[in-house]
């Protein structure tokens, strides 16, 4: 006879010594682990909860200048520097991880409109309500400078209301009645680009495509340049005027304007006919919005005192931070690291918020990040279940916004509506065409 | 030359032994057509999933190299037979470790005993019908705690961990500590004939001498579920580790299944020309073994509730138990018989014997993880060795048999927060994962019947004069009239695109250019 028992040694279970962890035996087989199913949905529940527990996003606030705070600007290579401008007429320049501020002077007689840094970071470049184009210099290993003063000041013709600095040429843009193309050694503009508006309220340089540059105009348009060329590329016109543009820096031809009908819509820029993407959620006038460097998600601030969150594909914010104490957000801007969002508001505060609101900062034990990984992905796996789906959507926000967001869907739902009997009841030849949401805002595009 | 023909048949054999096995890590078919999808970010997204999920069922194939334990096998040489070893010759033949798992303890004044394992089979709590209660970690022999209740004790069921056991005592329900200590006594429950416990719900079965099946919350309490059978006393429960559903034998021969959803059984199945006596599902959910007074036990695929195989056990067999990998244990009076891959074929003759001398079985258990029998019976309790019975590689996150203190509290906290909630508990498990199967209509019809359900609306006392009773009779008013609108426009929609249908699917004659097209 053959016999042979189960039989285990004890010591081969055990841990070695006091100072190793304990041994724990795997056996993935699926008969070891019933009620598969059930038992992940349980845990994609309690992930969606904690998740909600640990959402903290608010980071603090850089607080000092005396009026709202009306522009920031990112330094190109450090990611702790910030310039920010007010209504004042004071630039700031902050330090993020100390959350101080290392610099302070008044710059202009009236409104910062616009400040932007050089390539190299050695410069600020600002324009304020006093027509006036002021560099600054500045030291980045200490964020310091030795003369208060302004290296150099170009007086202009008219209020310069934007400001944008080239990505790679020692260029910039601004922007007043017509869009003027400067360099950092001249005092007279290089291109000036007039196109048919009023006033043109800010432009942005494509950082992949660096010769394109993209500027709304108050004749509700958005205007397509090369810099290369003396004539503009093309122009699309919205229903509404657009406060500010932002370019994709992942994909070179997506661009997302911020306007005033609380939308955002995202276009490419070679078919300017159709938007790709409309993100609605805001529930007063979007005023600026800005991409995070991964290219996937965009931040945007608005008239309503929130800021939101959306991915960039779709049309619904993911994320909505807001304080009692935060007034109507001016500018936002996403940090160069992508963990990190700032939004620059009408009561004079720079507030620092995290990206991911229940992330934990810090650098992460492996189990640790196995274990919010496996969170993360429970979740994704039972977003559509109804209870898992309720707990992960739920935001609080101001009662006005709640208020006003459900007018927002009874007024758009009774449109749709309305457009249904229309349809459900003309004669079939003379039926109105349907056109989609992405179309619909759409004026013209003229070449 | 040699060599290399061996290692080459050895890696066909590995081969062969992967092939089969990457199907158990597949959890179901593979999507092989995607050509219907239209969209496709969707088809990519798709394929990209197929992809990772074959790659993970690769691995977790690959990993069983890892698995540091082997079964245990009982081979018979020549023209002997494996029923013919008694557990003496086998605890001779085997290494002194495993020789100490077979013993008997000989408890001749406390009556027929019922036993329970826990889960990762390291304790064992032993109940005499005439009182006596006693907790053991039988493999290191040690005792955890000895009582006599002075009172008829009827089933004993360990729970989630060695902590905490349940007694089902002549008048009420007890449970106790693992210090003997009674923690409650639960009056809800009366009679209690059997105990089952259903370990990631947290819920304790059970079902009395009046027919009443209860499901009881042990973490919180609270009853979750309570049902009469309408059968008379049951006193035979089982239940199918694979999904969580109850089974339960009554007088007639029905065996009857049960989840906390509903008040009638979900499946009734006419097993016995007698009363059923034992009832045993095995770990996967496959094959179901009743046996009843009528001398029969049967195998049936508890899937498709067909009959598989009979045998005429000449006395019925009173208890029965499927061990972790497909054993089944049948206890005859005196007589313990086990059955090895009953699934299979009929067979003959059983894969192990063993007679208790002057007592008869009163229950029957395989200890988890380990090649053991408990078998309770009328003069104590014996432990035999039934090599090939236990999984030999356990998973520590789900039962583990070395556990220190500290796990043991961290595993509980852990269950805890995982505890399924009973709604969930249906024939089929991964119903969660599935899409509602229903057609457009039906859930059409659902939603209009949602909005049709008379609710109460009670209008808002608002403040400053404003709530006069006619204005409160007008704002009910509105809100009824629009509900109703809602449901007229509902229903209008619905008809007009029946009625598209119907016509763009009708046969074009030639009269049909003088009906009026409606749209």
């Amino acid at each position: 006879m053959r016999v042979k028992v189960l039989s285990r040694n004890p010591s081969d279970y055990a841990r070695e010594t006091k100072a190793d962890i304990h041994r724990i035996q795997r056996n993935v087989d699926p008969v070891l682990h019933p009620l598969e199913g059930a038992r992940e949905y349980q845990r994609a529940l309690n992930a969606a909860k904690l998740e909600r527990v640990f959402a903290k996003p608010f980071v603090g606030s850089l607080s000092g200048h005396t009026d709202g705070v009306y522009c920031m600007a990112k330094h190109p290579s450090v990611l702790s520097c910030l310039v920010s401008g007010s209504c004042d007429g004071e630039i700031r320049v902050w330090n993020l991880s100390r959350q101080q501020c290392m610099l302070a002077f008044t710059a202009h007689s009236g409104f910062v409109r616009g400040v932007s840094l050089n390539t190299s970071g050695t410069t600020i470049i600002s324009v304020g309500d006093d027509q006036c184009i002021k560099y600054w210099p500045l030291e980045t290993s200490q964020l310091t400078f030795s003369q208060k003063l302004p290296t150099s000041t170009i007086m202009g013709k008219t209020v310069f209301t934007g400001i944008d600095h080239h990505w790679s040429k020692p260029l910039f843009a601004t922007c007043s009645s017509q869009v003027d193309i400067w360099d950092e050694s001249r005092t007279e503009p290089v291109h000036s680009l007039v196109w048919g508006a009023d006033g043109v309220s800010s432009v942005r340089f494509n950082p992949i495509e660096r010769n394109v540059l993209a500027s709304t105009g108050s004749d509700r348009s958005i205007a397509l340049y090369d810099i290369r060329g003396v004539s503009p590329l093309r122009k699309v016109v919205l229903d509404m005027r657009s406060n500010s543009v932002a370019w994709n820096p992942m994909e070179a031809f997506n661009f997302t304007v911020a306007n005033e009908d609380s939308n955002l819509y995202t276009f490419d820029m070679r078919r300017l006919d159709q938007a790709l993407c409309v993100h609605m959620d805001h529930v007063g006038a979007v005023l600026d919005c800005d991409y995070a460097p991964t290219g996937r998600e965009f931040v945007s601030g608005g008239f309503d005192r929130t800021i939101r969150i959306f991915p960039f594909d779709q049309g619904h914010s993911r994320e909505v931070y807001h304080t009692k104490r935060m007034q109507r957000v001016f500018c936002v801007k996403w940090t160069g690291d992508s963990k990190f969002v700032l939004s620059g508001s009408d009561e004079t505060n720079i507030r620092l918020w995290k990206a991911q609101a229940s992330e934990k900062l810090g650098s992460l034990a492996p189990r640790q990040r196995a274990s919010l990984d496996y969170n993360n992905k429970l979740k994704e796996k039972y977003k559509e279940h109804p209870l898992v789906r309720r707990i992960i959507r739920h935001r609080h926000v101001p009662k006005l916004v709640y208020k006003q967001g459900k007018e927002k869907k009874i007024m758009l739902l009774s449109r749709k509506r309305k457009e249904e009997n229309v349809r459900q009841h003309s004669k079939p030849d003379r039926l109105p065409p349907r056109t989609p949401e992405r179309r619909k805002h759409i004026v013209s595009v003229v070449a | 030359m040699s060599d290399m023909e061996h290692s080459s048949s050895s890696e066909s054999e590995k081969e062969d032994r992967e092939e089969p096995s990457i199907d158990k890590y597949r959890r179901g078919d593979k999507l092989k057509n995607l050509d219907h999808v239209w969209d496709r970010k969707l088809k990519s997204r798709l394929k990209h999933f197929e992809d990772r999920r074959e790659k993970a069922a690769i691995s977790a194939a690959k990993a069983e190299l890892l698995l540091p334990e082997e079964p245990g096998f009982l081979e018979a040489d020549g023209l002997e037979k494996t029923y013919k070893f008694s557990q003496k010759e086998i605890a001779e033949a085997v290494d002194i470790a495993s020789a100490q798992k077979q013993f008997d303890l000989h408890l001749d004044k406390f009556g027929p005993y019922r036993i329970s394992y826990t889960r990762n089979g390291r304790h064992l709590v032993i109940g005499g019908a005439r009182g006596h209660i006693a907790t053991i970690d039988w493999a290191a022999k040690r005792l955890g705690c000895e009582v006599n209740v002075q009172e008829t004790v009827r089933d004993v069921q360990y729970l989630h961990n060695e902590t905490m056991f349940a007694v089902a005592q002549k008048k009420y329900l007890y449970i106790y500590d693992n210090n003997g200590v009674e923690i409650h006594c639960v009056r809800k429950q009366m009679d209690v004939n059997r105990l089952d416990f259903l370990p990631y719900h947290f819920l304790l079965v059970t079902v009395n001498n009046y027919g009443e099946l209860r499901y009881q919350d042990v973490s919180t309490g609270s009853f979750v579920a309570e049902y009469k059978t309408k059968k008379g006393p049951c006193d035979v429960m089982g239940h199918n580790p694979y999904n969580a559903i109850v089974l339960l034998g009554h007088h007639n021969g029905v065996v009857s299944m049960w989840s906390p959803n509903s008040g009638a059984p979900l499946v009734k199945m006419l097993c016995h020309r007698g009363p059923v006596k034992a009832v045993a599902v095995d770990r996967e959910g496959l094959y179901l073994a009743t046996s009843g007074l009528d001398g029969m036990m049967k195998i049936w695929d508890i899937r498709t509730y067909k009959l598989m195989y009979k045998y005429n056990t000449r006395s019925p067999a009173g208890n029965l138990c499927f061990s972790q990998r497909g054993l089944l244990a049948a206890g005859q009076g005196s007589y313990v018989n086990i059955w090895r891959d009953v699934h299979r074929e009929k067979h003959k003759m059983p894969y192990m014997k063993h007679h208790l001398l002057h007592s008869g079985v009163s229950d029957l258990e395989f200890c988890p993880f380990e090649d053991v029998l408990g078998v309770g019976h009328g003069r104590g309790f014996s432990s035999l060795l039934v090599p090939g019975a236990g999984e030999p590689n356990f998973d520590a996150l789900e039962s583990n048999p070395y556990q220190t203190k500290k796990q043991r509290q961290e595993g509980e906290v852990k269950a805890l927060l995982e505890k399924i909630p009973p709604e969930l508990i249906s024939l089929d498990p991964q119903q969660i994962n599935k899409m509602d199967g229903a057609s457009k209509d039906v859930l059409l019809q659902e939603t209009l019947d949602e909005m049709q359900k008379e609710e109460k609306f009670d209008p808002q006392h608002k403040t400053r004069g404003r709530s006069s009773s006619l204005r409160t009779y007008r704002r009910k008013q509105t809100h009824i009239a629009e509900k109703l609108r809602e449901l007229k426009r509902k229903k209008m929609l619905a008809r007009q695109k029946e009625s598209r249908e119907e016509q763009s699917s009708g046969k074009r004659t030639a009269l049909d250019r003088f009906v009026r097209k409606t749209h």
